[in-house]
């Protein structure tokens, strides 16, 4: 299975009926592909929409119904329109239930930076700010290494995209969870074991007793 | 209100003007007045906008022309043009959470002085600011914003100047039409007085 594809059917798991999600670019995007359908999920759009659905067919697609990114979405039935104020008061708020968002480094605290590399990639935090300030639970979708090298770290050297530490991180190779502010190692995806993750993590892991595997249907 | 061609519109707009420009990528932007303002050649302009759209679309047309002076922004991400012109020096771009930017201006429109938010605190976003904790709580306090022009695109108005907003058209418009000392509008349709009901924001400049 391709890395991006564990982290989002595991990341999928994570949805409860009736929960208000925000969703990232990228592998976080991939989220809503893995929804089991017997879950009522609404996702939120930060320019302004409740009741994102699947990128229109070619034809079908309307130039003032975009997500985020400014692509073409559809709107499911009972969506709903609103401007940005509203819609960040919905995020800061702790109105959205869950958002899933893209990493470049984590801290042994949970502590997120994913919005820019100074001197190389100065894009902007656009939402990502107030979403990992906000949103009832913030879940980072990333590979666990970039270039062979561990994004979890004992110290972000990248800016700070939060202070609040992020719920969990899902990974190619693991779920961590930062329980009493310590990475704890929560799961293995299939066919890794506890020593390859821990070799591909700069911060410590709390391990205790046999880690679960991921089960990823 | 009043009905006005879009060149007299940009006519209006003087050299170094600050420009709230509505839009999300593009999508809600007020596209002629745009390229009326490209034609026009303004230049010095500070923007103040979601984003810098992409080169050829929106605000991303101004960027491209070598209009923009400054750009406070939440995300450029998606026009290397701007990217490459803040590098060169030739363009000051003040990045700015999305959450707070908007608040800031909405906090402009509403005559207040400012927002206390806590985003950003104890990130870079919080350099320079106060502090303010209440009730156990960090918040940053940000200041209001304002503008010259707010520049506008709405689905429908009426010849009264009230308007109605497409989908996630809307994002920025309403908000920015609260904050600026005149609000130029374009409108995809002009219908007569009371041919739609009451049912959205109403604006007058």
């Amino acid at each position: 299975m391709e890395a991006q594809t564990i982290i989002a059917k595991r990341i999928a798991q994570e949805l409860r009926s009736g929960m208000l999600v925000n969703l990232g670019i990228g592998i976080p995007t991939l989220v809503a592909n893995y929804v089991p359908e017997s879950l009522n999920v609404y996702f939120q759009s930060e320019n302004g929409l409740i009741g994102t659905g699947p990128i229109p067919e070619e034809g079908m697609m309307h130039p003032a119904l975009t997500d985020a990114g400014g692509r073409p979405v559809s709107a499911l039935p009972g969506a709903c329109t609103f401007d940005s104020a509203t819609s960040f008061g919905l995020i800061r708020g702790g109105h959205v239930d869950m958002t899933v968002l893209g990493g470049l480094q984590v801290d042994a605290q949970g502590r997120l930076a994913n919005w820019m590399i100074p001197d190389k990639m100065v894009p902007g935090m656009g939402g990502a700010m107030d979403l990992v300030t906000g949103a009832k639970r913030v879940i980072v979708a990333m590979q666990h290494t970039a270039k062979g090298k561990p994004k979890i770290l004992e110290r972000c050297s990248l800016p700070l995209t939060s202070m609040r530490p992020v719920s969990l991180v899902v990974t190619e190779m693991a779920v961590i969870g930062f329980p009493e502010g310590r990475a704890t190692l929560l799961e293995t995806a299939p066919g890794v074991s506890v020593e390859q993750v821990v070799s591909a993590t700069e911060a410590h892991l709390t391990i205790t007793g046999a880690i679960p595997e991921m089960i990823l249907s | 209100m009043k009905m006005i061609s879009v060149e007299y519109a940009a006519a209006l707009i003087p050299d170094g003007a600050s420009l709230m420009i509505g839009g999300f990528m593009g999508v809600g932007s007020p596209e002629r007045l745009i390229d009326e303002l490209v034609r026009q050649g303004k230049r010095d302009l500070t923007v103040i906008a979601n984003d810098n759209a992409a080169p050829g679309r929106g605000i991303g047309k101004l960027v491209t022309a070598g209009l923009v002076a400054k750009t406070i922004a939440s995300h450029i991400g998606l026009n290397p043009e701007t990217q490459q012109q803040m590098l060169a020096g030739k363009m000051a771009v003040d990045l700015v959470p999305q959450g707070t930017l908007i608040e800031r201006i909405r906090a402009g429109g509403f005559g207040l002085g400012g927002i206390l938010t806590p985003t950003g605190v104890g990130t870079v976003v919080e350099e320079g600011k106060r502090r303010i904790d209440i009730d156990g709580k960090s918040y940053l306090l940000e200041t209001a914003l304002r503008a010259d022009f707010a520049l506008v695109n709405a689905f429908l108005a009426d010849y009264r100047g009230n308007l109605y907003y497409a989908l996630t058209a809307r994002n920025f418009n309403p908000v920015i039409a609260m904050a600026a000392d005149t609000v130029i509008v374009t409108a995809e349709n002009i219908v007569p007085v009371g041919s739609r009901p009451i049912m959205s924001s109403r604006l007058q400049s």
